[in-house]
């Protein structure tokens, strides 16, 4: 299988701190990839390595084979990765609906078409379809900041996926996420996956929720990959219940 | 929302607008300077509710660009040229110069870039004051004329307040479709979270730029008319104070709201008007009206009404849902 992403040697430094150190792994087209690890092993700070939040110390990221290390992060997006976010991160004073517009408004014409053209042309049905999609529906009009913690988390995830992206980085989606939503939200992220052929790699606490819905899993302690591979064979790794799972 | 609420809106806006073209038909030379004023300031208010209230970046340097605006119509106009082709330079300078401020606000936000705006604010003051080979310094420029527009003279009061006012209108249309454009919205997504924003594929350093290009734009169309319409500029009404002025009819109207410049505008030049009976007192009184509008609603007089419509939005979808649920328990 070909890899979307492969990453190669990415460190990060902050000061004197190696919050990563070294990381290499790739993604395969069509899967989901789960990235644990106890908090502080810099799974976020790899995320913003590869997403261009924060430049890297050292290495390289390659999409479709070509580098992209460097690259600001709306131009990432408009090459079709997207994430979400582990804190909130909606445009609270703008609806539901307005939120899911603006998240797919820059992937189509260009800064002159945006302005003169039609300000919708698709745009409102396709959050439409996106709002019906995560069950949304009641609280389309609503000002994104007045939602429960749970449904912002839903929405920011129907964000990242207006554009359409190939690749979508998603950090700690279940956090905070009660249940039955959770139920819900794995649906959705499945049904994207499997319909839309739209690959995946999940930081996520929720072990219940990695493993049963990721096909590889890769384990970080201390800024490096401790283990990496099918979620039944990742919970029997010794070292990895060392550091991370517990006895 | 109730059914004639669009018709009754559309009523009322149409209402206005007549209102504005006919009652100051009997109006005296001040009344008309006063409301034409207003529009003038309107438009640099506006200018400012984009780049402040809608795009979120800071800027107190409104008022320099009402001077860039007015020192390029003064000095174009009183050597012959057109007073059009002089909107048309004056919007040009205060995008690119605007453009160039935005600079620093890809770097600093807030308090931060309220200075590094307020020192540009200086700068233009020094420059209108100093360079008097091209602004006359203290002694500024007089004579400045007023347009014949399609080959009627607009000197006496009355036809130039229709300039402003046209102005105003044309102003007013372009904002309304810009804000609803995708522009709008990417300019509100930076006043909101610019983070999430990039991660969007929103383009976050254009788009502030942008933002301050036009507003700044703006200022400099207000600027424009400003000069025909005292007919005579020095540097003294662009210091600092006038980018305070702006900032206060912004955030008084409410900023982020399309309406708000209008009403702050209309606070602001004529309430001073209106409290001129308390003589020595009105500037007291004044201050304290902005005081204690500002403790009851941060947001402005927008501010109040929009919370109060969010209310009655609740109450209602509270309804709909008790309605709603006892149905439910009736079929059961």
């Amino acid at each position: 299988m070909n890899a979307v992403l492969e990453v190669t040697g990415i460190k990060k430094n902050f000061g004197g701190i190696s919050a990563v150190d070294g990381v290499s792994f790739d993604v395969r087209e069509g899967e989901i990839l789960g990235l644990i690890g106890p908090n502080g092993c810099g799974k976020s700070t790899l995320f913003n390595c590869i997403l261009g939040q924060l430049t890297p110390s050292g290495g390289e990221v390659k999409l479709d084979g070509k580098l992209v290390t460097g690259l600001r992060p709306a131009e990432l997006n408009k090459l079709g990765v997207s994430r979400t976010f582990q804190l909130l991160q909606v445009f609270p004073k703008l609806s539901v609906r307005e939120n899911l517009i603006l998240a797919g408004q820059e992937h189509q014409g260009n800064m002159a078409s945006r302005l003169v053209g039609r300000s919708d042309a698709g745009l409102t049905e396709a959050a439409n379809q996106m709002i019906g999609f995560f069950k949304l529906d009641h609280l389309a009009d609503e000002p994104a900041g007045g939602l429960s913690y749970g449904q912002q988390k839903l929405l920011d995830a129907a964000m990242a996926f207006m554009g359409g992206p190939r690749l979508v980085l998603l950090d700690e989606p279940a956090g905070g996420v009660n249940p039955s939503m959770l139920a819900d939200l794995k649906d959705r992220l499945v049904a994207i996956n499997r319909e839309k052929n739209a690959t995946f790699v999940v930081i996520e606490h929720n072990m219940e929720f990695v493993m049963s819905l990721c096909s590889r899993v890769m384990v970080m302690a201390e800024g490096k990959v401790l283990a990496m591979g099918r979620p039944d064979e990742v919970r029997k790794n010794p070292a990895v219940i060392e550091a991370y799972l517990g006895h | 929302m109730s059914a004639f609420a669009k018709p009754l809106k559309i009523a009322l806006g149409l209402a206005v607008i007549a209102g504005l073209i006919i009652v100051p038909m009997n109006f005296n030379r001040y009344g008309l300077f006063i409301l034409s004023q207003w529009a003038v300031m309107a438009i640099a208010a506006m200018g400012l509710n984009l780049t402040l209230g809608y795009a979120g970046q800071v800027s107190l340097a409104q008022g320099a660009f009402v001077g860039i605006g007015a020192y390029a119509a003064a000095i174009m106009t009183t050597h012959g040229w057109p007073l059009p082709v002089a909107v048309v330079v004056a919007i040009a300078l205060s995008f690119a110069v605007g453009w160039v401020l935005g600079y620093p606000a890809l770097r600093v936000q807030h308090h931060y870039l309220a200075f590094v705006t307020l020192a540009f604010s200086t700068l233009a003051f020094l420059v209108f004051r100093n360079e008097s080979w091209l602004t006359g310094g203290i002694y500024g420029i007089s004579n400045i004329p007023r347009p014949h527009i399609l080959g009627i003279a607009t000197s006496k009061p009355l036809p130039f307040y229709y300039v402003c006012l046209g102005s105003l209108a044309i102003v007013s249309l372009a904002v309304w479709w810009l804000i609803r454009s995708p522009w709008g919205r990417a300019f509100m997504a930076l006043r909101e979270n610019p983070l999430r924003a990039q991660s969007l594929g929103i383009d976050t350093k254009r788009y502030t730029l942008m933002a301050f290009a036009i507003g700044s734009a703006l200022g400099g169309v207000a600027g424009a008319l400003y000069a025909p319409l005292t007919q005579y500029i020095d540097p003294v009404p662009f210091n600092l104070s006038l980018s305070l002025d702006l900032l206060m009819m912004v955030i008084v109207g409410g900023a982020g709201f399309y309406f708000g410049p209008f009403l702050g505008a209309m606070i602001a030049v004529l309430l001073p008007e209106w409290l001129r009976f308390t003589e020595g007192y009105y500037l007291m009184l004044y201050a304290v009206a902005v005081m204690l509008l500002l403790i009851w609603s941060p947001t402005g007089i927008l501010g109040i009404l929009d919370r109060y419509l969010a209310e009655r939005r609740t109450k209602a979808a509270s309804a709909l849902r008790a309605v709603a649920k006892s149905r439910l328990e009736t079929v059961q």
